[in-house]
């Protein structure tokens, strides 16, 4: 196993790596497409990578090498996009990877998993090591609760019911999974009855558990992630060729997002337990 | 002295036959698909034979040793004379070669390493055949294994910004094992390379980059042989070959013509290839 970085050693935290195995560590200077296509050639030799860097330039820059170099070469890599959606908030949309999942996704034979807290993180770069095959990592940054329990288990391609309800079901995925359990609570107030599904594989999609979730009822979708081609869009593909029913899909609107801290962002655009519950009323009783 | 001149005659001797069927077999190869790349076919032919057939540590029984040399086809459009080298070389049945192209067939217009055997890099977008060489070359270093990692470029496809950041990457990883060879035929898809997006000075800008560079005559097979031979050229650089080449070479009517980049033989353009070609079917 190596790791492979973009000079961004210290975002990617990786310096215990680097100072425990300075000789599996490869910086190939702020050079994306040389950073993937290393990774392949890396692979190709038999090492595993976990290639590592700020997740809008690591699949904007070299969405190509991503698309042939890995996913048509089927190369072992395991690309770790950290700081995805706003977590650089006022540094600019530049810098927001908010179109991430809608590019990796629409790529075949590429595993694209966004986990929701530390313990599922930790859970899914161990699951990337043991599969065979290129995945990329949507890795958050904002500090967020762990919602599973302890003993929760991880699988690539499983999506995790956090709790049951019988009147919708929030699908979300990262750092939304907190909000949306925080969201269905104050469902609860209201006389709703929220089911909350963490949807950390987005590709490949549970099926399934989207399919028994729309036959149940209304679905609300919620990402750190434009409306437009996401975990909604993703959810959406589903639902509407299983068991069509109503949607909402929350997330950034179509929009680069204004100044702000990635707190004040995902506030304004609904992201937040009020929000999410504002939404998921109007589809229930509308 | 007498033995080694008569061993390097029928070196030369055999690589240029090589060579002579690789040229006939891209160009049928082409011509029965109907679509193919066959400037840049004729140009690589010299250079892919006196790889395979005298320079590569490779053996066609065993095409997934980890001790094997690699080779990137960087310039990965032209398949078909690596298709037909890799036949010749044993790694795919020649009768394979009638499938060039056709429907399912594993032999793609760009090479596949998980369809067919002896291809290392699923290449064609122009410009990722380098950086993948240097993972390679990198991983071997790692295990300090003594495998080299050789690559194979256009020149037109040195226009690609990906190419230089691993140009600046090998010299900083001091990739000694790593050799990179340019087919510099001069010309790509539309007109010459220098009035496209001019290269030169291109030895220059190796040298800059922190390679060692030797330039050879990409036809002569004996020279291409010694400087195959030769490499690293300096310890602690990876080198570079720039092999000036004619695009269209061995066919007089293809030869340095712009048009020929992705331009298939009529039946009668084919025949008179051939014949002058000559040799056997192949």
């Amino acid at each position: 196993m190596v790791a492979v970085a973009n000079d961004s050693i210290g975002s990617s935290k990786l310096a215990e790596f680097e100072r425990r195995f300075p000789e599996r560590l490869v910086n190939v200077g702020i050079a994306e497409q040389n950073l993937v296509g290393v990774s392949a050639g890396l692979a190709s030799a038999g090492k595993i990578p976990f290639t590592c860097g700020a997740s809008c330039f690591l699949t904007g820059r070299a969405l190509e090498q991503i698309k042939a170099d890995l996913a048509y070469s089927r190369h072992n890599v395991k690309l770790c996009g950290m700081s995805s959606g706003m977590a650089y908030g006022e540094l600019g949309p530049t810098h927001h990877s908010i179109e991430d999942l809608a590019w990796t996704r629409a790529i075949a034979d590429l595993t694209v998993i966004v986990p929701a807290d530390p313990r599922e993180t930790a859970h899914a770069v161990r699951a990337a090591a043991a599969l065979d095959g290129p995945v990329f990592l949507r890795i958050s940054r904002m500090p967020v609760p762990e919602v599973h329990g302890a003993e929760q288990e991880f699988e690539v391609g499983r999506a995790i019911p956090l709790k049951d309800g019988s009147d919708l079901t929030i699908v979300a995925a990262g750092v939304t999974v907190s909000r949306a359990l925080e969201a269905a609570k104050l469902l609860e107030e209201d006389g709703i009855s929220a089911a909350v599904l963490n949807l950390s594989t987005i590709r490949p999609i549970d099926r399934d558990s989207i399919a028994r979730a729309a036959a149940r009822g209304p679905i609300v979708t919620v990402e750190e992630h434009t409306v437009q081609g996401g975990l909604g869009g993703a959810v959406a593909e589903v639902v509407v060729t299983s068991h069509p029913t109503r949607m909402r899909l929350l997330g950034v609107p179509g929009c680069f997002a204004p100044t702000g801290s990635p707190e004040f962002l995902l506030e304004r655009f609904g992201l937040h337990p009020q929000g999410i519950r504002d939404a998921a009323r109007s589809l229930v009783r509308g | 002295m007498a033995d080694q001149h008569i061993d390097a005659v029928e070196l030369e001797r055999g690589l240029r036959e090589r060579a002579r069927r690789i040229r006939r077999a891209s160009l049928r190869m082409v011509h029965a698909a109907r679509m193919g790349h066959p400037g840049g076919d004729l140009s690589s032919a010299d250079i892919l034979a006196v790889l395979y057939f005298h320079a590569l540590r490779v053996d066609p029984a065993r095409p997934k040793d980890p001790g094997r040399d690699r080779f990137v086809l960087s310039k990965g459009h032209a398949s078909a004379s690596l298709y037909a080298t890799l036949a010749q070389a044993g790694f795919i049945p020649a009768g394979q070669l009638d499938s060039f192209m056709k429907p399912l067939s594993p032999l793609n217009g760009h090479p596949n390493r998980n369809e067919v055997p002896g291809v290392e890099a699923n290449t064609g977008p122009l410009g990722h055949g380098l950086p993948v060489s240097v993972g390679m070359a990198l991983a071997a270093k790692m295990d300090r294994a003594d495998w080299r990692t050789f690559v194979l470029t256009g020149d037109g496809e040195l226009q690609e910004g990906s190419n230089w950041e691993a140009i600046m990457s090998a010299a900083q990883f001091r990739l000694d094992n790593l050799t990179a060879i340019v087919d510099r035929n001069g010309l790509q898809q539309g007109n010459a390379t220098e009035s496209t997006m001019g290269l030169e000075p291109l030895p220059d800008r190796w040298r800059a980059f922190g390679w060692s560079v030797a330039e050879v005559d990409g036809h002569d097979v004996s020279e291409l042989a010694r400087t195959f031979d030769a490499v690293p050229f300096e310890a602690g650089r990876p080198s570079c070959v720039i092999a000036r080449t004619h695009k269209g070479r061995g066919v007089s009517f293809i030869e340095d013509r712009v048009g020929w980049h992705h331009r298939v033989p009529t039946d009668e353009e084919l025949a008179a290839a051939l014949e002058e070609l000559g040799g056997e079917v192949g």
